[in-house]
């Protein structure tokens, strides 16, 4: 995975709460035994209408929405499901980060898992960020902050090992092997 | 001695290494289930590293999301019809030949959905930390065991080390009291416990499920309650072992025999929380005041009791949206709307006790006209056992289609779907937009509640057919 560090895009913006992983990658497009291609699929049933053509009226299909790499959502983003598949739309879609007030353990530990940075902040900028879709945001992992246009800068948790792994482009596998010999000790104490 | 929940001991149990400011647990996994939809990138994954499966002998694999239930293309006198399920079906077939792992393929008659088949071949145990990737693996919980679902790259890491690198949760205790009224099922229970805490009321915590109510409950029950906590946002929900579950284990597939059982059943009866264990946060149930509870709504948090109305709060546009969606208005009566479809499945309530609780409900009568209902078994054995028991001929004889095993109308990724528009009263776990099919309106309920719905046509309280009988099952 490629070290990430800092972050700067513009803004998409759905207003929901409570967007579960249905809504991410609809089920029907789980039939794969591969991670590409998914972003074509991303929020399919709420950008597409039933003949495959575009909604207009969707958030992500307008314009100004194109190209942004950061997504901004209502609380408890990712609920539902534990398919990684939701990070793996997204990501393939072009979003490298999701902002919102609350995310789903699964869906978070998933994304960490991917380089997709979930951001949890405080209502106040959040409400802000809703308000102003397009705003041009910047998110520094290494400070743990969201710089807002208005200069405002907020900051958010992230779980160290993730972030360690993230900021140096680490596998948690492989740190994971490397416990090969405690796992080993554990397995011969509980036999 | 410090007073320790049951999650505590369980979790301390399996710490191959305690986490750290700066890292995360490594904690063993006992049991790794393993399905056709979030597996293939991750022996993927084991093979593009050389790595092997570290155990196979705590690795089980099945298939059931994305496969048919038509008993011709289970078993092979058609093509699957849905392509790329086949082609997950092949590939699961190939990797757990390569690494080893035991498969109940699509032919085997211990096949069955990855949490139906974990407790019914004695595979789920107290004490255990079982995962899969799939989020109702909290089902498990039912039995003291700490169980989970992850992702694809966990699944990976389970695979290759049988750890995984996790944060220790915080718990919830939800202490529920007084007894469930005829009628009323563990299903009502869980969905009014999301109803009250919110559909991410459990997020970041392990729920454990205490006090007389729950005692009370079957380990079908136990399981259809632990099998919802992620409806409510908690990766985990767990219930202490008792004289239920050690009854319900003994004499299993996978379950200790002989001198191994009683020590076991010894170890086992450890796994409560003491008297004086602090818990996070905790919350209190009457289950004296529930009624049967239907969802109206787009996620399982909105609920309401069957005879209750749609309710409207102001200034909401994500209720609006979720209205809008569902075809329902505000302050509209539940009671007596038509439905279109009823579905008697998924790993929520498609163990023999919820087939025996629907058949009691349509034995003798027929399905409403222009009603579909389908009734899909949790498992090969849960089908045997209903087809012996005769509760298949009950469900066939009303006009109802029988199934072979699986995920089914639950997930819609398997052919079986819900039309466009259509409401279906189904005994699932999610009503997000979409999740039977893209455009169907799901209302979650009760085996009994779905199966009053079926003679109907309606949204009906299942009390109204239930009353008729001397008390509902209990096995």
């Amino acid at each position: 995975m490629e070290p990430i560090r800092t972050l700067e895009s513009r803004t998409a913006v759905l207003p929901f709460t409570n967007i579960d992983t249905d809504q991410i990658i609809p089920a029907r497009f789980l039939t794969t035994t591969t991670k590409e291609g998914l972003g074509q699929r991303a929020f399919a049933d709420w950008r597409y209408d039933a003949a495959g053509a575009l909604k207009p009226d969707f958030a992500l299909n307008k314009p100004e929405a194109q190209g942004c790499a950061i997504l901004v959502a209502g609380r408890n983003f990712g609920c539902g499901s534990s398919r990684e598949h939701a990070p793996w739309a997204l990501l393939d879609y072009g979003f490298r980060a999701v902002i919102s007030t609350e995310i789903a353990d699964i869906f978070r530990n998933n994304s960490l898992k991917n380089g997709l940075l979930p951001i949890v902040i405080d209502e106040e900028p959040h409400r802000w960020l809703l308000q102003n879709p397009g705003a041009n945001v910047r998110i520094d992992l290494e400070s743990r902050t969201v710089k807002l246009p208005t200069g405002v800068i907020v900051e958010f948790p992230v779980e160290r090992f993730a972030r360690y792994c993230l900021l140096n482009g680490i596998d948690e596998l492989g740190f994971l092997l490397q416990k090969n010999d405690a796992v080993t000790r554990y397995e011969q104490a509980h036999a | 001695m410090t007073a320790k929940t049951l999650f505590e001991k369980v979790w301390e149990q399996h710490e191959v290494v305690p986490e750290t400011v700066d890292t995360p647990a490594v904690l063993y996994i006992d049991l790794h289930l393993v399905h056709e939809v979030t597996s293939p990138q991750a022996f993927a994954v084991l093979r593009s590293n050389g790595l092997k499966v570290r155990r196979p002998d705590r690795t089980l694999a099945t298939m059931d999301h994305s496969t048919p239930t038509d008993p011709d293309e289970v078993f092979g006198r058609v093509p699957i019809k849905v392509e790329s399920a086949a082609r997950q079906v092949n590939e699961l077939e190939k990797n757990c030949r390569e690494f080893g792992v035991e498969l109940f393929g699509l032919g085997s008659d211990r096949r069955g959905i990855v949490h139906v088949i974990g407790p019914e071949l004695g595979a789920t145990q107290p004490g255990k930390t079982i995962v899969c990737g799939d989020s109702h693996t909290a089902t498990h919980g039912a039995f003291g065991a700490l169980a989970f679902g992850i992702g694809t790259t966990e699944v990976g890491h389970v695979l290759a080390t049988q750890c995984l690198l996790q944060r220790r949760p915080k718990t919830l205790a939800i202490n529920v009291h007084g007894e469930l009224q005829q009628g009323v099922t563990a299903k009502d229970l869980i969905l009014a416990i999301i109803g009250k805490i919110g559909v991410s009321g459990g997020t970041g915590h392990v729920i454990e499920y205490r006090g007389p109510a729950i005692e009370a409950l079957s380990m079908d029950e136990r399981m259809t309650v632990c099998n919802m906590s992620i409806e409510a946002g908690a990766r985990a929900g767990m219930i202490a072992p008792d004289e239920t579950t050690y009854r319900y284990l003994k004499g299993r597939h996978f379950s200790p025999q002989g001198a191994d059982w009683d020590r076991a059943v010894e170890r086992w009866r450890t796994l409560r929380s003491d008297p004086g264990a602090k818990f996070d946060r905790e919350i209190d149930i009457d289950a004296s005041a529930l009624e049967p509870m239907i969802t109206y709504g787009t996620h399982p948090g909105m609920v309401v009791p069957i005879s209750g109305i749609v309710p409207s709060p102001a200034n909401d546009p994500v209720h609006a949206k979720s209205l809008a969606y569902m075809g329902l208005t505000g302050g509209e009566q539940l009671e007596g709307k038509p439905i279109n479809v009823v579905f008697i499945g998924s790993c929520t309530n498609a163990r023999l006790s919820d087939l025996e609780l629907a058949a009691r409900v349509i034995k003798g009568r027929k399905v409403a006209r222009g009603v579909r209902m389908l009734v899909v078994p949790g498992s090969q054995q849960v089908k045997r056992e209903a087809e012996a028991r005769g509760l298949a001929k009950v469900f066939t004889d009303a006009g109802a289609e029988w199934r072979e095993s699986g995920c089914s109308m639950c997930i819609g990724m398997n052919g079986d779907v819900v039309a466009k528009g259509e409401y279906a009263v189904s005994t699932s776990n999610r009503n997000f937009e979409g999740r039977q099919g893209p455009g169907a309106r799901t209302l979650l309920a009760s085996p009994a509640t779905a199966a009053a719905a079926a003679i109907t046509g309606k949204i009906t309280d299942p009390r109204t057919f239930l009353s008729e009988l001397k008390s509902v099952v209990h096995s």
